[in-house]
């Protein structure tokens, strides 16, 4: 395994950067999408609730393969001429995007309206309300189950391997086939994918641990 | 819409449900397994039981945050090399997916039963309950309530996934519509939507199961 990341290095880095790089526009893009979709599911017009739900329902139950496929595949042949690393990004944006509606809508609808009417009513202006009030509650309770959406999103950019998106996967492929060392090359790739995706995990379980104890004791 | 009609002519739309029943199978299999173990490995966790608990809460932990694809590359490749046997791309689509989802339930599994009130445990003891007639008697059942939900969405993430074995060439559902536009690429928009469409159907009836299964629990 040392060898191979003495020989390989570079290349296993660079995969690492990508990847990173993938989830992290995927984070930010899923997370504007998925809150746009989540205000819809939530809204008191009848069509964008519709709306919501379908967009909602569609991509959570096709694989993200699918919907990668179809960027890499199908819009460069009949509509723009777009790299692989591209199109998975916004494939891995479009299926998470999903997920984080369905958590964000969750996260807006355990917030209790009365605690904002209270803090009104103390005397406070709307701004403070928000930033003393329900802010710090609303942060606890959409954390944790993004950065799980962020772990995901680092597992699941591996798809970028059947895209030629020169991730961390896709160099692994390319080492293992030509040293033919299959076992050695695989593990460094899994120790990298650990550096990201172990400690985030540990963290958020810390986070929830904590932040769930807390609420119990008020 | 020419298209259409030859993309969907029974050859090719027989060729594709062959493909969907290899995916259903492993699917089956795959659930199956990694549910036992999943149980095993979640209790094990829970019951803090000295050295054994940590470790296997350490592999649960290091094949949760790995990818699956991985895992499933690391199974046909990888393993032939420390094992000296090779397994059929079936198979090893079968054990990739169940060393990576029975780590997944498993988490599942122990916060379920982690989020049932400590105090039942005590109740039930000292009102004369073994430590395993509790456990079956009053801590599962409603550990089961909490963890239907999230066990239902990972068998679905497990459907979805078992696409992700196109890249070993078994021959399911996502394979078999690679093969299909590989003859002819104007066939690429027909069965892409084909494929969208059989895997949503799958899925959201398991989506339904899982709600109407919380619907039924929650009334009992």
């Amino acid at each position: 395994m040392f060898e191979i990341f003495q020989n390989y290095g570079s290349q296993l880095w660079s995969g690492f950067g990508y990847t990173l790089l993938s989830s992290l526009y995927a984070l930010i893009g899923s997370l504007v999408i998925g809150t746009l979709f989540a205000l819809f599911e939530i809204s008191p017009m009848k069509p964008l609730r519709v709306i919501g739900k379908i967009y909602v329902e569609i991509f959570r139950n096709i694989p993200l393969l699918v919907i990668a496929m179809i960027f890499y595949i199908v819009v460069p042949q009949y509509f723009a001429k777009i790299d692989g690393f591209t199109a998975g990004t916004i494939g891995l944006t479009i299926y998470t995007s999903a997920f984080i509606a369905e958590t964000v809508r969750a996260g807006i609808e355990s917030v209790d309206v009365g605690q904002m009417e209270a803090a009104r009513s103390n005397g406070m202006t709307y701004i403070q309300a928000m930033r003393f009030i329900i802010l710090p509650q609303a942060i606890k309770i959409v954390v944790p189950p993004l950065g799980n959406q962020f772990i995901n999103l680092v597992k699941n950019s591996s798809v970028l391997a059947f895209l030629a998106g020169f991730d961390l996967m896709y160099q692994g492929n390319i080492i293992a086939s030509t040293t033919f060392k299959t076992t050695d090359t695989y593990f460094a790739v899994g120790l990298l994918y650990l550096i990201i995706t172990l400690p985030m995990s540990y963290l958020m379980r810390y986070l929830e641990k904590k932040w769930s104890t807390e609420g119990d004791e008020a | 819409m020419n298209t259409f009609a030859q993309a969907y002519q029974w050859v090719n739309l027989r060729y594709l449900l062959e493909g969907l029943w290899i995916t259903v199978e492993v699917s089956v299999i795959s659930i199956i397994f990694s549910f036992l173990i999943g149980a095993v490995f979640g209790l094990l966790r829970y019951m803090k039981i000295k050295y054994l608990s940590l470790i296997v809460g350490f592999i649960v932990d290091i094949i949760r945050n790995l990818p699956l694809l991985l895992i499933i590359f690391f199974t046909y490749f990888g393993l032939p090399n420390i094992l000296g046997v090779r397994f059929n791309t079936l198979w090893a689509t079968i054990i990739a997916m169940t060393v990576f989802e029975s780590a997944m339930l498993a988490e599942i599994i122990r916060s379920g039963i982690l989020a049932v009130d400590r105090g039942q445990m005590e109740a039930a003891r000292s009102n004369g309950l073994t430590y395993w007639q509790a456990m079956y008697h009053v801590i599962l059942p409603q550990a089961i309530k909490k963890m239907i939900p999230p066990i239902v969405s990972q068998f679905i993430s497990l459907v979805k996934d078992t696409s992700l074995a196109t890249i070993i060439v078994l021959p399911e559902l996502m394979y078999h519509a690679q093969v299909i536009y590989g003859q002819n690429t104007n066939f690429m928009i027909p069965m892409f939507l084909a494929l969208a469409v059989l895997y949503f159907i799958v899925c959201y009836a398991l989506s339904l199961l899982s709600r109407f299964l919380d619907r039924k629990l929650s009334e009992a």
